[in-house]
């Protein structure tokens, strides 16, 4: 128990006095949630619209004062735009849409029963696009609620009342958040596990300390221990500035949240302690992570692409990364406010990975030289 | 009977599937406390040899013992019963001298205090930078906190892969004398240099060229056996000489030796000096220096490695 006390306390060592790593550990957090939080995020507002009232009447101009009166639009104004210069400003990039008003549009309106306005979006970028004919859609159809109020002409009508749960208004960084938190786990805990045995190989102090009585279970635990302190205390910062920066409130349990977490970085770490054992130079294992860990992460875990819409196949593959598994529970967890009988499935899944990994990194630790 | 501490038998090592030949049927034997030399140029197999021994690496055939312990079924008892220092600084860089030392006494479940007297020799010399970081450390102060590591759980047989490469004059010297008291203290000490000069504060010392022993004796009886008589010659100029001596019929050998170069001819003459230098004279060198001298380890070496071509 004492040795291994001594091995740990060693291993602390050699973590802070790396102050690079250190940096790495606890900058990262802060640098992917602000980077998620704020920069990345899937919400359009104040678009560019470029409206082009040709009516110039009483109803047109409640249109144009109901567009501009929501939070989404910067409106700019222009009665007299020909065609062409709409077209030329839409590609040079100055609008981002358009929305034209015909003159005979409360005639045909009040007349006819119907009237036409045609809505322009760069389709260059189909998601804000997309975003914007719907906003403009939603403010139309309100629009002709308004003007026909008497249920006479339009007797039934149904509303749909959308409520969007767990996230009334919409925050976009909620659903980033999760994913963020098993990213940043996922890449911190592996990359520096996985330099640490490899490392003393490198150095040649692996040599040394084969030729002698030490059990390589010993080195694995010793080398796992600080890191999963560290990537507690990472995982706390992580959190603080969820709640703090970004107003996200934690409805489940935090105890709760922080057993997953922890296991979570167990598994992790145990991915790195294995990918150390099989390497032979740290380039090789800090490769390995970042290639063969990172991309995957970021496509299978959910967040940016949900895994409903992949080919099946690759909805298989998702199943064998670990972060997939996580950023259920943190979502379950964290944003539902679920307990751990929602949970236990994913639990599960994680604590038998966290098993295997550590197994197979034992089995894998070389008692020589290559 | 001497108790043998270290015993190779037939050990071969290849390496890249059997394409490069390391060790080639190494057989030799090291009694109990002594001081053992394994001397050769870079790429000799000695570092192999070591870490075959240190049961770092398996060896392709052949077998061994270590402190009476099998290499292959044993060895985790051997690990337990050497002291092993790597021909590279080995240790951690980071960590500071008394670190490096409490760490590695733990690993050996041990203290540093239990087996203080053993190390205290050397280690006061480098007491006083004990919150150093090694890293930091200068090469004759990393080789003896290197050999204090290797110490501190009192091993039966100490493995050291050319310790004094890299390390100035005087802490070679030093070093040297401190092997000679660990030896006092019955520990079996093999020591692997490329320097000939170290080879005569050895015991017994091995020959190795490309994996191969070429004679295992006293550093003594290996000069002894020098089959024949040993000229040095100079003259003004010596590299001319060089040519000119190697073109005759009698001369066996040639080679430069520092300002000097030593020759041996194919017959014994009685008058070896005489003839030497009027065949030198003859040819119009000036100053011609010629005596007969004693052989040194480093002359056997390389007449050994000639026979061997």
């Amino acid at each position: 128990m004492k040795q291994l006390f001594i091995f740990i306390r060693k291993e602390f060592y050699h973590v802070f006095r790396d102050k690079r790593t250190l940096l790495i550990m606890f900058g990262l957090p802060v640098v992917q949630i602000v980077l998620f939080g704020f920069a990345l995020n899937n919400e359009v507002k104040n678009v560019e619209l470029l409206i082009v009232d040709k009516a110039q009447d009483a109803l047109s101009g409640q249109l144009t004062d109901k567009i501009r009166a929501s939070a989404y639009f910067i409106v700019e104004e222009d009665p007299g735009m020909a065609y062409t210069a709409i077209e030329a400003k839409l590609k040079k990039g100055n609008t981002k849409s358009a929305l034209i008003i015909p003159a005979n549009f409360s005639d045909d309106l009040k007349h006819g029963g119907s009237a036409q306005v045609q809505i322009i979006a760069d389709g260059s970028d189909p998601n804000v696009a997309k975003t914007i004919v719907n906003y403009l859609s939603r403010i139309i159809g309100d629009f002709q609620k308004q003007v026909f109020a008497t249920p006479s002409i339009m007797p039934y009508t149904i509303v749909p009342e959308m409520r969007m749960l767990y996230n009334e208004e919409g925050n976009g960084s909620l659903n980033f958040i999760p994913g963020v938190m098993a990213l940043i786990l996922m890449i911190v805990c592996t990359a520096l596990t996985s330099v640490s045995v490899v490392k003393e190989k490198e150095m040649g102090t692996m040599e040394v300390l084969l030729v002698s009585p030490f059990k390589p279970i010993m080195v694995l635990i010793a080398k796992a221990v600080p890191y999963l302190l560290l990537s507690i205390a990472n995982f706390t910062l992580i959190l603080l500035l969820t709640v703090f920066l970004l107003d996200i409130a934690i409805k489940g349990s935090i105890l709760l949240l922080f057993l997953e977490s922890t296991l979570f970085i167990i598994t992790c770490l145990s991915l790195g302690l294995l990918i150390s054992n099989v390497t032979a130079s740290q380039q090789t294992a800090l490769l390995i992570c970042l290639m063969a860990m990172m991309l995957p992460t970021i496509i299978f875990t959910g967040f940016i692409m949900p895994l409903e819409n992949m080919p099946k196949p690759f909805q298989v593959i998702s199943n064998i990364v670990p972060s997939r598994w996580y950023f259920l529970i943190v979502k379950s967890v964290m944003l539902k406010g679920l307990g751990f009988q929602s949970v236990w499935k994913e639990t599960l899944v994680l604590f038998g990975m966290a098993i295997s990994l550590l197994f197979i990194a034992l089995k894998n630790f070389k008692i020589r030289l290559q | 009977m001497e108790k043998i501490a270290v015993s190779l038998n037939h050990i071969t090592k290849t390496y890249d599937k059997g394409k490069v030949l390391a060790v080639d049927d190494v057989s030799l034997q090291v009694k109990q406390g002594e001081l053992f030399g394994l001397i050769g140029p870079d790429g000799a197999g000695k570092t192999s040899i070591f870490r075959i021994l240190t049961t770092l690496l398996l060896a392709n055939g052949g077998t061994a013992n270590v402190a009476g312990y099998d290499l292959v079924k044993d060895f985790r008892e051997i690990r337990n019963r050497v002291g092993y220092m790597p021909g590279k600084f080995s240790l951690y860089q980071d960590l500071t001298i008394q670190e490096n030392l409490d760490f590695f006494a733990n690993v050996f479940g041990t203290s540093m205090a239990q087996n203080y007297e053993l190390i205290q020799d050397i280690y006061d010399q480098i007491k006083p930078f004990k919150d150093r970081r090694a890293g930091k450390l200068s090469g004759g102060m990393k080789q003896k906190l290197a050999l204090c590591c290797a110490l501190i759980h009192k091993p039966e047989v100490l493995l050291l892969d050319e310790p004094t490469t890299g390390v100035d004059v005087v802490s070679r010297k030093e070093f040297w004398d401190m092997l000679k008291r660990l030896k006092q203290q019955g520990i079996t000490i093999l020591v692997s240099t490329p320097y000939m000069d170290e080879a005569k504060l050895c015991e017994r010392i091995a020959l190795m060229q490309q994996g191969r022993l070429m004679s295992v004796n006293t550093p003594d009886n290996i000069v002894k056996d020098f089959p024949a008589k040993l000229y040095a010659v100079k003259s003004k100029n010596v590299y001319a000489l060089l040519i000119d001596l190697r073109q005759l019929a009698e001369v066996q050998s040639c080679y430069a030796f520092g300002e000097f170069l030593h020759v041996t001819l194919k017959s014994d003459k009685v008058d070896g000096e005489d003839w030497l230098r009027h065949v030198a004279e003859r040819k119009g060198h000036e100053q011609v220096l010629v005596k007969l001298i004693e052989p040194s380890i480093e002359d056997s070496f390389i007449r050994l490695m000639n026979e061997e071509e």
